[in-house]
């Protein structure tokens, strides 16, 4: 489990570095998550210790959040003031972008399955 | 006796012990509550954490740079969460490969949705410049959404707050509408969810089934990507105003 768990912050390290090096707009977390799947590709698959440390970690992934969620308490103010416009600005995005997404994927999807 | 508590308090409230345990206690509780209620959409872990948190919080008068000082470890876990997300990911590579076309273009589809239509809502309803900027980026997965929203001129802790909030909308919300439009594509329940709500769907879409979280995992990191380097080139058109 150590081993996984420094394996993982070596990739995000790595990440960080390349991301502020070549000044991307992408945090470093994310290039080390592609870094990483670029070596098990080349590897041929995660050890077993670190597919179980990597599930542990994900079953939790919610947890993750909470801190964040709570800075909720910090934009009381402005959030009543204008809370009409975000709340339908979030609802409707976050449901027609689900929808969108999921339609048109199953719709291409399913045109290329049916040419094969 | 009164004098003690007070003292016990204050070492408590200055130490990042107390925002720690508070955070996972009251996890474990959310998650303990969701687990009686079948996993109830409703019931999501993260929803019914923050809200006992803040009440906690606002009754005992403790500032929330306080709580994140022992907060912020588990905030730390962020970063070694989203590498782990490579591993899933893996696992599902046979399908990927198989799926790469048709998932770019939901992708790119479904990201300009996201953002577009959040800021054309907030828009016509009247928000200000600052919240319009801080909401296009809400579809991305947290510490990805601070550094666009910085980088646009929108407030990233405002950011912060909303893309909770969207994730635990799509995370609420994703099976109803499923059930409406009929999808029942694990790929294309987890791809879609995850374009829309991040971490917060990925997590939702990992309780489904492995096969839907790994592909909410792949669209909640292309979707950072793509939103990252699209969104400052399409912000000024939405931003847009005649005269």
């Amino acid at each position: 489990m150590l081993s996984a768990i420094t394996l993982l912050l070596l990739f995000q390290l790595v990440g960080e570095v390349v991301t502020r090096f070549f000044a991307l707009p992408v945090p470093g977390p994310v290039i080390g998550m592609a870094l990483l799947f670029a070596a098990l590709a080349w590897r041929g698959g995660p050890s077993e210790g670190l597919r179980k440390t990597a599930n542990d970690l994900l079953q939790h992934l919610s947890l993750l959040f909470v801190p964040a969620g709570v800075g909720v308490m910090l934009h009381v103010h402005r959030i009543a003031e204008e809370w009409l416009p975000i709340v339908s600005a979030l609802v409707t995005s976050t449901f027609l972008t689900i929808a969108v997404t999921a339609l048109v994927l199953r719709g291409l999807h399913v045109h290329e399955e049916q040419q094969k | 006796m009164t004098t003690r508590i007070g003292e016990i308090w204050v070492y408590l409230s200055a130490s990042p012990l107390l925002g720690l345990t508070l955070t996972l206690l009251t996890y474990q509780g959310a998650v303990w509550v969701s687990r009686r209620l079948r996993n109830h959409p409703l019931a999501n872990p993260v929803l019914i954490a923050v809200a006992v948190l803040v009440t906690l919080l606002t009754m005992t008068g403790t500032p929330y740079q306080t709580y994140f000082e022992g907060a912020q470890f588990v905030h730390f876990l962020l970063g070694p969460a989203t590498v782990a997300l490579a591993i899933p990911l893996y696992a599902q590579f046979g399908r990927l490969k198989r799926m790469v076309g048709p998932l770019l273009v939901a992708l790119l589809i479904g990201s300009l949705t996201a953002a577009g239509s959040a800021v054309i809502v907030g828009r016509v309803l009247g928000a200000s410049d600052a919240t319009l900027y801080s909401l296009a980026p809400k579809s991305v997965t947290t510490p990805i959404a601070m550094g666009i929203a910085e980088h646009i001129g929108g407030l990233p802790s405002l950011t912060a707050v909303l893309v909770i909030l969207t994730g635990i909308l799509g995370a609420v919300g994703a099976q109803g509408l499923y059930a409406l439009l009929k999808i029942d594509d694990p790929a294309v329940r987890g791809f879609a969810l995850g374009v829309a709500s991040h971490g917060i769907g990925t997590a939702r879409a990992f309780q489904l089934s492995e096969q839907t979280g790994a592909f909410a995992a792949l669209a909640m990191g292309l979707n950072g990507l793509l939103t990252s380097a699209m969104l400052p080139l399409v912000m000024p058109l939405l931003m847009y105003r005649m005269g």
